[in-house]
């Protein structure tokens, strides 16, 4: 059932040329970025005479492609989270959902997963046009590797988050806009209490879960952290539902 | 609460649609929705679409429909996984009076396979397309019968008769089974007769005799939005 509310969703999405454009547009930003980077790379490391200073040319391109994708992520989340319970609201088209023979959850677990598909194309892409640095060099695939689940991660932190935002309002802009500041106070969260590694509200950063992903490093505590992330929004996104529900 | 959602599917006032897609894309994914099983969907939806005259409107996008087939679209989606009972609200409010007639046909026409339960405030619609009503005023049931006693309570024993030059009332009160008579503001005079009598055909003799100028003859039917007020005003006394 859940399938079949992600596949609803899917579908949504790409009947409306939204989806494409933002596809399209955001995988020419990584692409341009890719090709930077790898420009970049020979004028960099043609300057670096010792090979302390030398990287890798994955994690040089790859650290320039995902530092992107990660900060464009903070934008496209929001705009594609924003439609999703809140249009649904405006049109009046909940009673058709919950008319069905589903529950709450399967059907904010079903948006949630529809949304993650539909990004997750982006980091499959993301991951294959790295990966054409094969060709001519010898890849770490382990660093693709880690950081594409760093990044899928934190896309479905983003995106839980976001539907919690879409299912408070009947407005989507106002949700948009709402999981944009949320999502931007977690990730400045980090510039305030980053220096101090006790405290606790530096440790509720997003950033700093995402940054160990970056270096290639996949750490359990940070992969329960956005499971949590995601899992506490969802839970919120179906309690508020049933609230609407109940009151008709 | 899901077994219940599986058998009584609901059609709210407000449509809900999913414009952007295509009606065929739109009750695949009801379908899907209803746990209809795989390989089933393309002849629930054919059928769905056959029922509601939709065929020839398979790829439109709903957003480009008229109000009318936007309603069968509503209408096919509930019936698309053969409910038992089929929930409807307000089915032909905002639709022009042909789209209301087909509307309510189709509505008959599903009628016959389903139960379907309709909630209107139109009460001619009543009268056209159920069988069995009841008027809830303020959260009580105040009548719960079928249609026909609702007509019989509409009827009444009275005629309606318009006369060019009406005689005095007792000339009338002589015709043998009136009761009651009384000529009303506008002209016309209202006869009351007893229950077994059938005086309509000795008022238009009587009326040919004398020459009272008879022009117009007719039951004189309580609306039924009387009989809807009457039934919610006595609940009203009663309290």
């Amino acid at each position: 059932m859940i399938i079949n509310v992600a596949r609803k969703e899917l579908k949504s999405v790409f009947a409306s040329p939204m989806g494409w454009v933002i596809l399209s547009l955001l995988m020419f930003a990584f692409g341009t970025q890719y090709l930077n980077a790898v420009n970049d790379y020979f004028a960099v490391m043609s300057g670096a005479m010792r090979p302390a200073e030398r990287t890798g040319v994955t994690q040089f391109v790859g650290q320039s492609v995902y530092g992107l994708a990660s900060f464009i992520m903070l934008f496209a989340v929001p705009l594609l989270s924003m439609r999703l319970i809140s249009e649904e609201r405006r049109s009046q088209t909940l009673p058709f959902l919950f008319s069905a023979p589903i529950s709450l959850t399967e059907i904010v677990v079903g948006k949630f997963v529809g949304l993650v598909a539909f990004l997750s194309v982006l980091i499959v892409f993301i991951a294959a046009m790295l990966s054409t640095l094969n060709i001519w060099a010898d890849i770490d695939f382990g660093f693709l590797l880690a950081n594409s689940l760093g990044l899928l991660l934190m896309v479905a932190g983003f995106s839980a988050l976001g539907i919690y935002f879409s299912s408070l309002t009947q407005q989507p802009v106002i949700a948009a806009i709402l999981t944009f500041i949320a999502l931007f106070a977690l990730m400045m969260l980090d510039r305030f209490f980053g220096d101090d590694p006790t405290n606790v509200l530096g440790s509720l950063s997003l950033t700093r879960h995402f940054q160990s992903f970056a270096s290639g490093l996949i750490d359990s505590a940070d992969i329960v952290y956005f499971i949590l992330f995601a899992v506490t929004f969802l839970t919120l996104t179906v309690r508020r539902l049933d609230a609407d529900r109940l009151r008709g | 609460m899901v077994t219940y959602r599986k058998c009584a599917p609901y059609l709210p006032e407000m449509r809900p649609l999913y414009k952007e897609l295509t009606v065929d894309e739109y009750l695949t994914m009801a379908a899907r929705l209803h746990r209809v099983s795989a390989k089933n969907i393309k002849k629930a939806v054919e059928n769905a679409k056959e029922r509601c005259g939709l065929t020839h409107m398979s790829k439109r996008l709903i957003e480009n429909l008229s109000n009318g087939y936007q309603q069968r679209v509503g209408i096919a989606q509930a019936i698309i996984h053969s409910p038992m009972v089929v929930i409807l609200d307000e089915p032909t409010v905002g639709l022009d009076p042909i789209q209301i007639r087909d509307i309510r046909t189709l509505i008959r026409e599903v009628g016959t396979d389903h139960s379907v339960i309709i909630s209107t405030h139109i009460l001619p619609e009543v009268e056209m397309v159920c069988d069995q009503v009841q008027i809830i005023d303020k959260g009580k049931l105040v009548f719960n019968g079928s249609i026909d006693v609702l007509k019989r309570q509409r009827v009444g024993n009275k005629l309606l008769i318009g006369l060019r030059n009406p005689p005095a009332i007792e000339e009338i009160l002589r015709i043998s089974g009136v009761s009651e008579a009384e000529s009303l503001a506008n002209g016309l005079i209202r006869v009351r007769y007893a229950e077994s009598a059938e005086p309509a055909e000795a008022i238009v003799q009587a009326a040919v005799q004398q020459g009272w100028g008879l022009h117009q003859i007719a039951p004189d039917q309580t609306s039924l939005e009387d009989v809807f007020m009457q039934l919610t005003y006595q609940e009203q006394l009663a309290v």
